[in-house]
């Protein structure tokens, strides 16, 4: 085995009574690609966040390339040659690629000397590693894709030997994914060490050398990539066995519960995100949107539920219109039947400041069931939370305890409780399983397939490809805006992930 | 990535924490009292018995903390609907307004406890009046609450000018006043109930608005906590898209709670006028509408701390007053600064010492802290 590069030894950190890191051991060789899984909570990212400086941990040694170092801040890492590319980019978006690579590390005072020393040397890592970008290009009008690429130059150009990703893929085309997959074996090649932390394990078993599962703290193993398989990992990872694919008998379509036609949404500076846009949702199918983050689908949620102003177009709903003038009252469409479990919880479809029994009536607060005349009936609120919390087995099953103290697999189980309880005709459900652990993904799963046997109509919009095929009786798939095209479940990654990137579209138009 | 803090205890959230944050203050104004050449142990001696040591001082302590538990209080509902209102000051001033008119025409012919439900029926709508042209052009037209309710202010103190020196002032006097009220406009003292203890009072304008403000304070707490628009407004005020996915108008929970807190604000002007000086004056709120931000974020915005905070500040404007007297070297202004600091430590600064205290507490009891920590993002 090549020299270490970074050894972690007997590394602990607790928050409190939590302790997010027992024990850590953990040896990253010189010029490979080291995957860390593991389920949200695992500890994958206080291990990385000590590594790189944010936290200090409570005992325990890191060494790099052999020597002891402490790491007291990001600037001590990158002293040591660590760079870190987050999963939120820490791009400023009007400024060009140049001055964002130099930010925080000018040479001189004055920024026209820094900018000129600074362009040779870009230009050379960007030939050294096939990281072609324009110096001069404004960040927010690059792709997403090519402001990664600007993260990782940034870390390059402050001298990184060792290059830590963090769920690096989540914003990616599939198309984009796998460019970067070639610029990661690129720079393994030229002998810096990739550490690349996921949860998708089918990116683990492409691209890693080695790869440490976490749980709950712990290192539970470390393997070969070669002699593993993602089925044990999956398991390894929620230490028991996993349905990777829900079983789901044959849908059987009834009459349309959702019908859209036409629509069209702009959004606040007038640029049409959703563009003439239509398709039914029958009772009884689960329809999924497929498409990478960005191409209209949340735009599309929101007019559809009543949030978002629409331009032109309709929604019916059990044959009624929805009215899309950004008026509607979401309340009154709950009482039609329409369920909404928006894609960011965090700040939509919970309030993290309130307790648990508070948001389990988010929306239904106008229902008598919880209300005594203008008074909150607090036990009827709390009865009622307390019986969602054991059908849904949210955990910890304490309905007082303040929402933002929940993981965020149990954050979506109090939104999907809410939703789902209601018995709505329709439910729409945006990103059902993002930043949620594979436990609860197949329980999440094994619900909405449920509601879709019921005979309910069920609209799911995921960036995840897997989850779209693995739920969906029909893909429709967005991209810029429209719907490319439509597919059955059985149609390959390879057939969507060209229609997710335009690819067919394009051609299309020509 | 948010700063992992572990969860505290409500005691030490809601008691220690303050505590802390006021002692602080409190050393930072005793060098200030060095430095001005005075003993700073013998000035805070000065100040608590100035305050709590005669029933006298007791009286007007509790006097100047009935003013400060409507301004917390309405600042306080408004911050729970996410909303500043900076304009107590002068949506209380413009209640003087209908506290006059009712107070100058029903003094003579109405007892005092059928004046006041007129007149706090007056003070709360003036007060509400005062604050819902704010509130409608925030949630129509997005003019920022801060800056419109700042500029009601000036706009109050002008109007309360014109008709202090217009309609309001009987017709050969010079004074910017109404004339005194007369008895069916005159609220009762409650320097008795001090005196049961045994203390003596000369003179005190300790009154029956106290009560008013502790009931106001009970139904604070039962708007924000117990009832649907409550819970509308703290959803609102904690995240505007939840609301909106809720259901929840903005326009209407906006103009709703600035009107609740305008109403409340407009309520601190009954204390000064037909408590104590029994007449409308120029600037007769002084200030108090102010103190009401400092006392809401001391109080945590909630009812209870607010009325401990505003008793805290009435102290400090009782005891404050004394030192000046009892030490010349000690100015007013130096109780304005001493008032300073508190409002700094005990609001701006309120989380400066909340990671050590609760570090300390995590390595005296791991179990006492909670789960937050761990949930960081993708962990």
């Amino acid at each position: 085995m090549a020299q270490a590069a970074i050894e972690l030894i007997g590394i602990n950190k607790s928050f409190g009574a939590v302790r997010a890191n027992r024990d850590i051991n953990l040896e990253i060789a010189r010029g490979t690609i080291h995957g860390i899984v593991g389920e949200n909570g695992a500890g994958k990212s206080t291990l990385m966040s000590i590594l790189y400086g944010f936290y200090q941990a409570d005992s325990g040694e890191i060494r790099v390339g052999g020597k002891p170092a402490s790491i007291k801040s990001p600037n001590d890492a990158i002293a040591l040659g660590i760079g870190m590319v987050h999963q939120h980019f820490m791009l400023v978006d009007n400024f060009t690629v140049l001055e964002n690579v130099i930010l925080g590390a000018e040479s001189d005072a004055l920024l026209k000397k820094s900018i000129a020393k600074a362009r040779s040397e870009l230009e050379r890592l960007e030939r050294e590693y096939g990281l072609e970008v324009d110096p001069d290009a404004i960040i927010e009008e690059l792709p997403v894709g090519l402001q990664q690429r600007v993260e990782i130059l940034k870390a390059l150009y402050r001298g990184a030997e060792i290059l830590i990703l963090d769920e690096p893929t989540g914003v990616l085309t599939p198309a984009e994914a796998d460019h970067l997959f070639r610029i990661l074996r690129q720079l393994k090649e030229q002998g810096k060490t990739i550490v690349l932390i996921t949860h998708k394990l089918r990116e683990i078993m492409a691209i890693t050398d080695t790869v440490s599962v976490m749980r709950q703290g712990t290192m539970v193993a470390t393997r070969q990539t070669t002699k593993t398989t993602v089925g044990e990992l999956a398991e390894l990872m929620v230490g028991r066995r996993v349905l990777l694919r829900v079983e789901k008998g044959e849908a059987e379509a009834g009459g349309v519960k959702l019908a859209v036609k036409n629509l069209t949404v702009k959004d606040s500076r007038g640029v049409t995100m959703v563009d003439d846009v239509s398709f039914d949702v029958r009772a009884g199918e689960i329809v999924g949107i497929a498409g990478v983050a960005g191409n209209g689908q949340s735009e599309m949620l929101e007019a559809i539920s009543g949030i978002r102003r629409a331009v032109s177009g309709s929604v019916m709903l059990d044959g009624r219109p929805i009215d899309l003038t950004g008026a509607a009252d979401p309340g009154e469409l709950r009482d039609r039947g329409l369920a909404h479990v928006p894609e960011d919880r965090h700040h939509v479809g919970l309030v993290l400041a309130f307790e648990e029994n508070e948001n389990s009536i988010l929306g239904y607060h106008d229902d008598p069931r919880y209300l005594k005349g203008p008074f909150l009936d607090i036990d009827a609120i709390r009865d009622d939370a307390r019986d969602k919390i054991s059908k849904y087995d949210i955990r910890p099953a304490d309905c007082r305890l303040k929402t933002a103290n929940f993981s965020g697999g149990n954050q979506q189980k109090i939104v999907l409780a809410r939703e789902m309880e209601q018995d709505p005709g329709v439910l729409i459900v945006g990103q059902p399983t993002r930043g949620v652990d594979v436990g609860a993904i197949e329980f999440i799963h094994k619900r909405l397939i449920a509601m879709r046997d019921q005979g309910k109509a069920v609209l799911v919009v995921s960036v995840e490809l897997d989850e779209i095929r693995s739920l969906s009786d029909r893909i429709l798939v967005m991209f810029a805006g429209r719907i490319v095209g439509e597919r059955g479940p059985e149609a390959s990654e390879g057939e969507l992930g060209l229609l997710m990137a335009g690819v067919e579209h394009r051609e299309a138009a020509e | 990535m948010s700063t992992p803090y572990a969860k505290l205890p409500a005691w030490a959230d809601y008691g220690l924490i303050p505590v802390i944050n006021l002692a602080v203050a409190f050393v930072v104004a005793g060098l200030v009292v060095l430095l001005v050449g005075e003993n700073p142990f013998r000035a805070a001696a000065v100040l608590v018995e100035g305050a709590f040591g005669r029933g006298q001082g007791i009286a007007f302590t509790l006097f100047y903390a009935t003013t400060f538990i409507f301004s917390g209080l309405s600042v306080a509902v408004a911050a729970h609907c996410g909303l500043f209102n900076i304009g107590g000051e002068g949506q209380g001033y413009i209640a003087g307004l209908g506290i006059g008119i009712v107070c100058l025409a029903f003094d003579s012919v109405l007892p005092w406890w059928l004046t006041f439900p007129l007149a706090i029926i007056a003070a709360a709508a003036m007060g509400a009046l005062w604050a819902l042209i704010p509130a409608y052009l925030q949630a129509r037209r997005g003019s920022h609450i801060v800056i419109t309710t700042i500029m009601f202010n000036f706009i109050a103190a002008s109007v309360m000018v014109y008709a202090l020196v217009g309609f309001l002032k009987p017709a050969n006097s010079m004074a910017p006043q109404t004339r005194t009220f007369l008895d069916g406009a005159q609220l009762p003292k409650l320097n008795w109930v001090i005196e049961l203890f045994g203390a003596k009072i000369r003179s005190a304008p300790f009154n029956i608005s106290f009560l008013l403000a502790l009931a106001m304070a009970f139904l604070v707490w039962v708007l924000i906590w117990r009832t649907r628009l409550g819970y509308e407004m703290r959803t609102y005020g904690h995240s505007a898209k939840a609301a909106r996915y809720a259901g929840i108008s903005e326009t209407r929970i906006i103009i709703v709670a600035m009107m609740i807190s305008g109403a409340l604000a407009g309520m601190m002007a009954l204390n000064p006028t037909m408590g104590d000086q029994h007449n409308v004056a120029l600037e007769f709120v002084s200030g108090a509408g102010f103190v009401g931000i400092a006392v809401a974020l001391m109080g945590r915005l909630h009812p209870v701390g607010i009325v401990l905070a505003a008793i805290l500040f009435g102290m400090l404007y009782q005891g404050g007053a004394e030192l000046a007297f009892e030490m010349p070297a000690i100015s007013r202004d130096m109780i304005v600064i001493i008032q300073g600091l508190v409002i700094l430590f005990a609001g701006a600064l309120e989380h400066m010492f909340r990671p050590y205290v609760q570090a300390l507490f995590a390595s005296l009891s791991p179990r006492s802290v909670g789960i937050e920590a761990i949930k960081g993002k993708g962990a």
